[in-house]
């Protein structure tokens, strides 16, 4: 009798406890063990870093595999040795001398030389291989005709190894910048010896890139992939640096959608988002402010005219149609991401000054709408392509009340599913079309580039010879700062013409839990991992 | 002999009729239902008509997110827009979508698999396999591959339809866009349909009063239509009720993966879709249409119970 | 009994076939191809890829080499991942399996039960109560019930996560989620079915008979009632396993309903149609489950 009512009364207890208090949240246990677990958006395309095209897919391959170059985890534009331990650039910045770190491994304790990084540019820009994103590479001498299968031999670019432990690289253009394009993921080392175990160089989908058959140079080993579950990394005990790196493991979670992961993170299950929807940012800035991060992302938001469009011809009609977006009041009312009003396509730096072309001047539009036929009985009436992402809906309905409130233009929007909007858009088969480009490396040119005749990112049907003159001229000037000058000129004459309509530029917003140190603010938001640590706060 | 069938036939039917509504009349949820419904249909319909309802499609960043106040008696959503007005607009779209997409699937369902139950054999076998395959093709691809082909004779049809009525440009812009919808909607609904039917007929084609008909020397036609489909009808108007709230959960599912009614037009499934986004933040923006959602479900529920239960035959004894 | 079996195993294989040819051709006409993306690519390194995927090869062709590579147990590679496709498939069946599984006990634990006691108390409170609990599951969209669940249930219950697939307690809320969709449906046909049923002559007679109330309810009553519910439960449980996207999304369980959705908007070809072969199969199957049951439950029918 006694006993059962004990008994009874044990389970009570038990099941109040329970009840009353949710016990350790679970991330301090994870941060006890110095395993960061991150909200990683989707299922990454693969491992493969010269296969894959994402920023989903850096956040991981920056875990697993190292560049000749590290990012600086808190200064911008300072680059710290990785694979290389030194380099240096000729004075027209067209040739480049990297030293490879004579204690480099991979992480079976292969010794890592400059003949993996001859095997892995030949890969990427091997003609079979078929690399999305072998365009990367193109500055180098002779790459491109490669790529293309015009020249067949791969010592015709402008790559060498004279000796196992120096990489000599030849460039068409002067680069200084080059160290930056090394920190990218196309430019990453893959291990020949294991590649060429499960298939020939230029075979892709072998499984060299499964956790019992990968290897990697980075300070993190790949060690489950659990597919649309989550992907966990351990610390690399053979990565040359390894005293540096405090973490113990990494754990990615493909949470797509941004409210689940937002709930994931209050409820103590994430040490960061991926990002955050524009209400969240609210309510985040309100209430937990000390999770919040905003910070300038490298990109920009804008809208795409086809100029080849009859209606949309008239430069007038492109310029009306620009004045009257008031970026301010959608970045305020629609994103709250504390982005930034864009009145050029480059965003801007301290050393690269964009040129000042839109604005937000109602009056100034009506006027040139006018001064174009139109006005009274006479509408403007356009179509506005745009697809299901994120704000994207909430984005094209703003600019659609714009142009009727400012303009009295007749806009209807055509919301197409991604693919559709990305074929329709390729084909010139729109009039006015949302878009959005983030910028690849710290350089003006990542946003420039594109604009040249028959750029497939180009979209527009916009060629103009002078402007591509004016980035060829750019490319082969050895002073950094003239090459700013000239970049200016090249984007002012861009915008003069008015074939998109800058509309803001990119912040990123997500939540960081205060036990994460190590973790700065940085451009193209690649946080090198072997600076981030995570340590219990009482603040929590 | 043929005279006194029809005449016997005739006076049946007006005590049928007759009889259901009156047994209708007693149900007190389902007249409630009725009253409800044809409520919600005033409002949606009817009231948009007169000024005192806002452009559901105004928006004003000044102001989102406002409260009830004397301008907007149910608030602002995100984008500065008058909450009623979305919802009585919506609730048009979403309603009509209910509506026929159930009328068409009900239809061609129930035809089908009567079909296919009374004839039984190597022809039922053949007809379910059909329904098999069109089961299990996707959904999803064959919503994008009927948008696309509506948008591309939409132009022209909507120009033609423009050129006839020109004051209802906004009514038909909108409509031919929500045509792949109805098309997509009913196409899978009237699979399910079918296999009920078919289910109900395989039992009912068994029974005595069914071999009392053939061995009269009815037709196969007559059988199935006067015999043995009015004792269907029972389930049948209980899944029909069931569809169209079933077919508007569709659509707001369509919407909330991006495929549904475009923009800037609304409807009950982008409410809904939306206001889940604002679950945390402005509950108001779910909890509204939320509440007109399921009352309306609720009340065509037991409308349909309230119907089955009328119109069953046997139900008279009671 | 088993010629039967034997014959509609034959008719499935068909079925599948057929599916698998339409869906083949259907998904190549959507506009949009796997490699197209934000960042466009050179043409001559599209022109690669698709040659890979014989995506540049007549439709016939490429049917036959894809039936070439089903022979021999091979699902093809996804042109979007870089995964081969029964891999993928095979890593998304258990999570679905058991959400299935979990979510159809649920439905049946709670719709079927509840149809019959509305229908045996017909118009009373007892009904009409029964039946709006019974009706949550379709009177709110489950991308509204999942974040509720996991926003105020889920942050309360000690054991219980707002999101993943780590240990059972993660199946409770998903399955859920997805029971009660389906549980409202059988609610209603149940209540539907036994209606019609409980007006039968041979349920009077048995009443006449002076059999015990109960009796004639379990023993007569029920196994004709619930026929139509039973000829709902086939495809209901295939449609479960596969068109969970909305719950794998926002409980982050890695299910394969998320296939159906991700492969058609990502032109993911050999995925979209390894999925549709195991849908078509499991249909197949379902159905064949449900008229066997239907022939046990009704000795009358026989298909």
């Amino acid at each position: 009798m006694h006993r059962a009512h004990l008994t009874h009364l044990l389970l009570g207890a038990c099941a109040l406890a329970m009840l009353g208090c949710k016990g350790e949240p679970p991330i301090d246990a994870y941060t006890e063990k110095k395993i960061l677990i991150l909200g990683n958006s989707t299922e990454p395309q693969g491992l493969d870093p010269q296969i894959v095209t994402g920023v989903i897919e850096s956040n991981i391959i920056r875990a697993l595999f190292e560049g000749l170059c590290v990012e600086h985890p808190s200064k911008q534009g300072v680059h710290l040795p990785g694979a290389a331990a030194s380099w240096q650039a000729n004075d027209d910045f067209t040739e480049w001398t990297f030293q490879l770190r004579k204690d480099g491994q991979w992480s079976d304790g292969t010794p890592l030389t400059a003949e993996d990084f001859l095997f892995s540019y030949q890969r990427i820009l091997h003609p079979d291989f078929g690399a999305e994103y072998a365009g990367m590479l193109y500055y180098i001498q002779g790459a491109e005709s490669y790529n293309k299968g015009e020249a067949t031999d791969f010592s015709s670019v402008g790559i060498s190894a004279p000796d196992p432990y120096t990489l000599k690289i030849k460039l068409k253009a002067s680069i200084p910048f080059l160290p930056d394009l090394t920190k990218h993921y196309t430019w990453y080392p893959v291990p020949k010896h294991i590649i060429l175990k499960h298939g020939t160089i230029d075979q892709r989908n072998t499984p060299w890139t499964e956790p019992e058959n990968i290897v990697s140079n980075g300070p993190f080993v790949l060690k489950q992939w659990r597919l649309n579950d989550y992907i966990h990394a351990e610390k690399n005990a053979n990565y040359w640096d390894k005293d540096t790196v405090k973490l113990k493991g990494i754990r990615f979670l493909p949470v797509s959608n941004q409210y689940t992961e937002a709930r994931m993170f209050f409820n103590e299950q994430l040490h960061a988002t991926y990002g955050l929807a524009p209400e969240m940012i609210e309510h985040a800035s309100n209430h937990y402010k000390k999770y919040l991060r905003q910070e300038t992302y490298l990109g920009t938001n804008f809208i795409r005219f086809n100029v080849t469009d009859p209606t949309l011809k008239e430069l007038k009609v492109r310029q009306a149609l620009a004045l009257s977006i008031d970026s301010e009041a959608i970045i305020t009312h629609i994103l709250k991401g504390g982005q930034k009003p864009a009145y050029g396509i480059v965003p801007p730096t301290e050393d690269y000054h964009t040129p000042n072309a839109v604005s937000f001047d109602p009056i100034r539009a009506k006027q040139l709408l006018q001064e174009a036929g139109y006005g009274g009985s006479k509408k403007l009436r356009v179509t506005l392509l745009s697809t299901d992402r994120e704000v994207s809906k909430r984005l094209s309905e703003a600019y659609q009340d714009m142009w009727k409130k400012h303009l009295d233009a007749e806009v209807s929007i055509e919301q197409r599913e991604w693919k559709t909007y990305l074929s329709r858009m390729s084909e010139l088969d729109y009039q006015l079309a949302l878009g959005g480009w983030i910028g690849d490396y710290p350089d003006p040119t990542t946003f420039l580039d594109m604009w040249k005749t028959g750029d497939g990112n180009n979209r527009t049907g916009w060629s103009n010879k002078q402007y591509e003159a004016l980035l060829a001229t750019a490319e082969q000037t050895k002073d950094p700062e003239a090459r700013l000058r000239i970049l200016e000129q090249a984007e002012a004459l861009f915008l003069s013409e008015m074939p998109i309509i800058p509309v803001y530029w990119y912040t990123t917003n997500y939540l960081l839990h205060t036990s994460v140190k190590g973790w700065h603010p940085l451009l193209l938001n690649n946080h090198p991992y072997k600076f981030v640590d995570l340590e219990l706060s009482e603040a929590n | 002999m043929s005279n006194k069938t029809q005449s016997h036939d005739l006076s049946k039917g007006q005590s049928l009729w007759s009889d259901a509504w009156a047994r209708l009349k007693k149900n007190k949820m389902a007249m409630a239902s009725l009253i409800v419904l044809f409520v919600i249909g005033v409002l949606c319909f009817i009231l948009p008509a007169f000024s005192i309802i806002a452009d559901p499609n105004n928006q004003n960043l000044n102001s989102t997110f406002l409260d009830s106040n004397k301008n907007n008696w149910l608030g602002t959503d995100q984008s500065g827009r008058d909450l009623l007005a979305r919802l009585l607009y919506g609730g048009q779209i979403s309603l009509l979508v209910g509506i026929i997409a159930t009328t068409v699937s009900v239809i061609i369902g129930l035809i089908y698999g009567s079909i296919a139950g009374y004839a039984g054999g190597k022809t039922d076998s053949l007809m379910m396999r059909i329904v098999d395959i069109l089961y299990g093709l996707p959904f999803l691809v064959l919503v994008i591959l009927f948008s696309l082909l509506i948008s591309e004779h939409a132009k022209e049809l909507t120009e033609h339809l423009v050129r006839l009525w020109p004051e209802q440009e906004v009514f038909i812009k909108k409509f031919i866009n929500l045509v792949p919808l109805f098309i997509a909607i009913g196409a899978l609904g009237w699979l399910t349909m079918a296999r009920v039917a078919r289910a109900q007929v395989l039992s009912l084609k068994k029974q005595e009063f069914v071999e009392a008909a053939v061995s009269l020397g009815l037709s196969h036609r007559q059988i199935l239509m006067r015999h043995i489909m009015p004792n269907m009808l029972g389930p049948i108007i209980v899944y029909a009720t069931l569809t169209v709230p079933g077919f508007v959960l569709t659509e707001a599912t369509l919407s909330f993966l991006g495929l549904g009614v475009e923009s800037p037009n609304s409807s009950w499934g982008i409410l809904l879709s939306e206001g889940a986004n604002y679950m945390e933040t402005h509950p108001r923006l779910l909890i509204i249409p939320s509440i007109t959602f399921s009352l309306t479900l609720l009340a065509l529920n037991f409308l349909g119970d309230g119907l089955r239960d009328a119109l069953d035959p046997k139900a008279a004894k009671d | 009994m088993l010629r039967t079996i034997v014959s509609r195993l034959l008719q499935g294989i068909v079925v599948v076939f057929c599916l698998l040819l339409i869906t083949f051709v259907l998904v190549r006409l959507m506009p949009g191809d796997p490699f197209s993306g934000e960042k466009a690519h050179s043409a001559h390194i599209i022109e690669k890829n698709k040659e890979r995927f014989h995506l540049d090869k007549s439709y016939p062709e490429q049917f036959a080499v894809y039936l070439g590579l089903l022979m021999q147990g091979d699902m093809g590679d996804s042109p979007v991942k870089e995964q081969p496709v029964a891999k993928i498939i095979e890593h998304s069946f258990p999570a679905s399996l058991i959400l299935g599984i979990a979510g159809i006990t649920i439905a049946i634990i709670i719709g079927i039960p509840a149809g019959i006691l509305s229908a045996l108390k017909k118009n009373s409170y007892i009904d009409y109560g029964t039946m709006i609990i019974a009706m949550a599951g379709i009177s709110i969209p489950s991308f509204v019930i999942a974040p509720l669940l996991a926003g105020h249930i889920a942050t309360r219950v000690p054991f219980l996560k707002v999101a993943g697939w780590g240990d059972p307690f993660d199946w409770i809320l998903p399955a859920l989620t997805l029971g009660l969709g389906t549980a409202a449906y059988l609610a209603r046909i149940t209540r539907g079915g036994m209606l019609e049923v409980l007006n039968q002559d041979y349920i009077r007679t048995a009443h006449a008979k002076g059999v015990h109330p109960a009796i004639v309810v379990t023993k007569h009553a029920i196994r004709g009632g619930i026929i139509p519910a039973v000829a709902y439960i086939g495809p209901a449980f295939a449609a479960l396993i596969t068109g969970s996207f909305i719950i794998e999304t926002i409980f982050q369980v890695p299910g394969m309903g998320q296939h159906f959705v991700n492969a058609t908007k990502d032109r993911d070809y050999f995925l979209l149609q390894g999925v549709v072969i195991l849908f078509g199969s499991l249909i197949v199957f379902a159905n064949l489950a449900a008229d066997i049951a239907l022939v046990m439950l009704n000795p009358r029918i026989r298909a």
